[in-house]
């Protein structure tokens, strides 16, 4: 059955009483003024679909993917309108229209969402390619003669962005089952996609916390892509796909906790359950694994997190809730919590924390004028805390802001709150 | 009738090509306000960037006979900016400047489209506040709110948005602009002209500035929550807490439907098993604020409170007001359909008032919770329901019915702040009377002969 504004639950369009107080949490309607680009005047888009008054036309798909998905409307809204649920069907419903597509868009979806993002050894295999690349200092020289400037325009813009690849990826970093002497719980650790390749670091980091508190860590080395690309993307059929290898890999039941620690990644698989709703097998699975999944920084403070016997000196840090994880997950205190527990440390406020920063999941590569001003607004905040350190909790905010800092000149470093928890542990020694 | 193309790039030459929709797509999210089911395509949208921009497209409307609905960020709760037929939207909210603080004189003066919410942060930067505080202040515009005369949480203390607007600049329905009022405390000369447009709901004149009364913030106040078993003891602390020559800033209740609402959603540990909350705030002088908050304490006690919380610092404070805060956000997750009322009778009957809607809500087999301002008699009864349920809806009318009939019958109003719009239109003669009815109609029409500003609003 294909995912339809018509066959959707009209309640959830229904809750929508259209009271307006999630313009003032909209980026795009702070950006424009224009109802259409508030979460408010969308909805009413899609009900007008849902009730035959609009046809699926051009101008809706662009609405429609100009709207972040950083899902700030959720929070401010009164009634709990399932907005995410309704931006995905609608997204889906213009992705198998066919409508707004160029020939370029669907090589790009074509090798990065149906391709890469199902194929985690491929993937991996493509980041190695990277890396080489970047490692024999081809990408410098390219840029230095200029050769950079024969990719194609879309390409050209995206280039500087493009991460620095990990020189190893989670698996060599991290043994499939990893434990202490004091074993409390049995936890998976889900190593994601970006975070893998860029980041893998970043995965040990989340282990050794882990480890640190008495948790048997389970990390297989090949894990599929959790599908939240894909769901946010209008492909509802593969984020059902993945969904189910994931289940397969990490049978929900066998452990206390399923652990992400990236935002974006995080909400998506809270939502197995109703991703798999209509599915005999995996449906009831779906459910139990949507009660075990927890973003590191929760499942530590429920936990207790121990305290550091160490520090790491006085360190100025200013803290950016990634919108999945805020919006989404309503992860807030727990991260800020997290870095308070490091001796020495000064956490500063950051204004308008969560706020998107742009980088909304793809977003950046479809509306880059709006990304890049979104950018620039949170990197400005940043630097006028005038904190050493900004710390945030998701891969794409992570890129985004870092690049935005570059850009900026500033020499602000940015962390994981995790990075730094364990590198206080590290001190302890 | 579509409009024609040469009034459209007219009005492209006036305020600017990307300041016209009327693709479907863009012009749809106009078709509504925050009412329920209302709605109504306009042919486009305009959004002036300032007073002369409105006046130019008010000249050309009248000119061609063209209906013209004024619209802020359309969170009004009667219909009032829900677009008539054939009509253009003025949407203002582009007019966003907040020109001047004056800190000697105590005013602000400010465009139209300015979020309520910053003008009372731009007053706070100078140790002022705008008291006004109807519940979108975040995202509703200071226009909307004069035109619609809108209240708050704190009207008893306070007054509404009629009592702190000192000047108005209003673009007439011939597209002549008129200036109101001015900045001095005291000034007769001739007649309150600012009054008539102050509430008016758009339907006399569009108005683009204003000038407002701000007050000196109060250095002290003081949270208090308390739970009582009959909603009459809630109304009655009430009642002696203002004999006891009071005045607090907040007197805020729950009827038991919303209590349960609240605490299924926020989950903040209230009691169940009582019929009324009451939340109270009083505000000034430190030393002025402990000797009253102490009175209400021995007041509310002396009238059977049960559970009496008392907050010690501002974040408990605020812990005890999200009982009422999330008061409207928790009835509205229950069903599809949320129907805000504010009818409002004198103080001295509001805990009949209240049992009447409990009552009426049993009889015809309806959700309904009520909370409000019980310092004022302003009660927000909240039908909880779903609109493609024809019978229940008819059902709903039924029981509106008779609460406007009551609400009549005990001296009050079938609106407190929310203007009458489209959704109070059936009942305004049966208040006012006859006389006044027609005395309202006859200065819309000597102000509006064409009847083209928002018209089919207050009345037909």
């Amino acid at each position: 059955m294909k995912p339809s504004l018509k066959l959707l639950d009209y309640s959830i369009l229904q809750q929508c009483m259209h009271c307006g107080m999630c313009l003032p949490a909209c980026p795009t309607y702070d950006a424009t003024k224009k109802e259409r680009h508030s979460p408010r005047g969308r909805i009413a888009l899609m009900r007008a679909v849902a009730d035959g008054e609009l046809k699926l036309s051009p101008a809706f798909a662009d609405e429609m993917s100009y709207c972040l998905g950083c899902l700030a409307c959720q929070t401010a809204c009164p009634a709990g309108v399932d907005y995410s649920n309704l931006l995905e069907t609608a997204r889906a419903e213009v992705q198998s229209a066919g409508l707004n597509q160029t020939f370029t868009s669907r090589f790009w979806r074509t090798v990065t969402i149906r391709g890469l993002f199902m194929r985690p050894r491929l993937l991996r295999f493509v980041g190695r390619l990277l890396w080489l690349y970047q490692r024999l200092g081809l990408q410098t020289a390219f840029r230095k003669i200029g050769l950079t400037k024969l990719l194609p325009k879309d390409l050209r813009r995206l280039e500087p962005q493009c991460p620095t690849i990990a020189t190893k990826f989670s698996p060599q970093l991290i043994r499939p089952v990893e434990s202490q002497t004091k074993k409390t719980h049995r936890v998976a650790l889900l190593t994601g996609c970006v975070q893998d390749l860029v980041f893998s670091d970043i995965n040990r980091d989340t282990a050794d916390v882990l480890l640190a508190n008495g948790c048997e860590v389970h990390t297989p080395p090949v894990q599929p892509c959790c599908g939240s690309l894909h769901a946010h993307n209008g492909e509802a059929t593969l984020a059902q796909v993945l969904a189910r290898r994931m289940i397969d890999l990490f049978p929900p039941a066998q452990f206390d906790a399923i652990i992400t620690n990236a935002g974006g990644c995080g909400n998506h698989l809270r939502h197995y359950g109703a991703l798999l709703a209509e599915d005999a097998t995996y449906g009831p699975l779906a459910k139990i694994w949507d009660t075990k999944v927890r973003d590191i920084h929760e499942w530590m403070m429920e936990q207790d997190c121990r305290t550091p016997r160490a520090g790491l000196g006085d360190l100025t840090v200013t803290y950016h809730d990634s919108c999945h994880l805020t919006h989404g997950q309503k992860v807030t205190k727990q991260p800020r919590e997290l870095l308070k527990l490091i001796p020495g440390l000064k956490l500063i406020e950051l204004p308008e924390a969560n706020w998107c920063c742009g980088s909304a999941g793809i977003y950046n590569i479809t509306q880059p004028e709006q990304a890049e001003q979104l950018l620039v607004r949170k990197v400005g905040h940043v630097i006028g805390t005038g904190a050493s350190v900004l710390a945030t909790a998701n891969p794409g905010c992570h890129l985004q802001i870092a690049h935005g800092l570059r850009q900026a000149g500033s020499p602000i470093t940015l962390l994981q709150p995790v990075t730094l928890l364990a590198r206080a542990y590290r001190k302890e020694r | 009738m579509p409009l024609a193309d040469s009034i459209l790039s007219r009005l492209r030459e006036i305020v600017g090509a990307e300041n016209v929709l009327t693709a479907e797509e863009d012009v749809i999210p106009y078709g509504f306000d925050g009412t329920a089911a209302l709605k109504q395509r306009p042919q486009a949208v305009i959004l002036p960037l300032d007073t002369s921009q409105v006046a130019a497209c008010v000249k050309l409307a009248a000119e061609n006979k063209i209906p013209v609905v004024t619209r802020g960020s359309g969170t009004g709760l009667s219909g009032g900016s829900v677009p008539s037929d054939g009509c253009l939207v003025l949407c203002l909210v582009k007019m966003d400047k907040i020109i001047s603080v004056d800190a000697t004189n105590l005013t602000v003066r400010a465009q139209c489209g300015v979020i309520t919410a910053a003008i009372d942060a731009a007053a706070n930067k100078h140790g002022l506040f705008y008291p006004p505080d109807p519940g979108s202040m975040k995202i509703s515009t200071i226009g909307g709110n004069v035109a619609e005369n809108s209240g708050g949480l704190r009207g008893l203390k306070y007054g509404v948005t009629r009592d702190y607007v000192m000047g108005i600049e209003v673009v007439m329905p011939d597209g002549q602009i008129a200036r109101f009022g001015n900045a001095c405390v005291k000034d007769v000369a001739g007649y309150s002209m600012k009054d008539l447009f102050i509430g008016s709901e758009g339907t006399l004149g569009i108005i683009t500035e204003v000038l407002l009364k701000v007050l000196p913030r109060p250095a002290a106040r003081r949270t208090m929550l308390a739970s009582y078993a009959r909603m009459e003891d809630a109304a009655n602390t009430v009642s002696a807490i203002i004999a006891a020559k009071i005045i607090p800033c907040t007197l805020e209740f729950l009827d038991r439907m919303t209590i349960g609402c609240v605490e299924d959603y926020a989950k903040i540990g209230l009691p169940r098993d009582c019929e009324a909350l009451l939340l109270m705030e009083t505000d000034g002088h430190p030393a002025a604020v402990a000797d009253e908050s102490e009175q209400m304490l021995a007041i509310a006690r002396a009238h059977a409170a049960g559970d009496i919380r008392v907050a010690q610092n501002d974040a408990e404070a605020l812990q005890l007001a999200t009982a009422r805060r999330s008061a409207f956000s928790a009835l509205a997750r229950v069903r599809p359909t949320t129907i805000l009322e504010d009818v409002t009778v004198p103080r001295d009957k509001l805990a009949e008032m209240v049992a009447f809607i409990a009552e009426v809500a049993k009889k015809h087999k309806l959700l309904v919770g009520t909370f409000g301002h019980m310092g004022d008699g302003n009660l927000h009864p909240t039908f909880l329901t779903d609109e493609r349920d024809v019978a229940e809806m008819a059902r709903v009318h039924d029981a509106l019915e008779e609460i406007v009939t009551r609400t009549l019958a005990l001296g009050g109003t079938i609106t407190g702040e929310h203007g009458v719009g489209l959704a109070k239109k059936p009942w305004l003669k049966r208040q006012v009377g006859d006389n006044s009815y027609a005395l309202m109609r006859q200065i819309k029409h000597a102000l509006d002969p064409q009847n083209l500003l928002n018209p089919g609003k207050i009345f037909d």
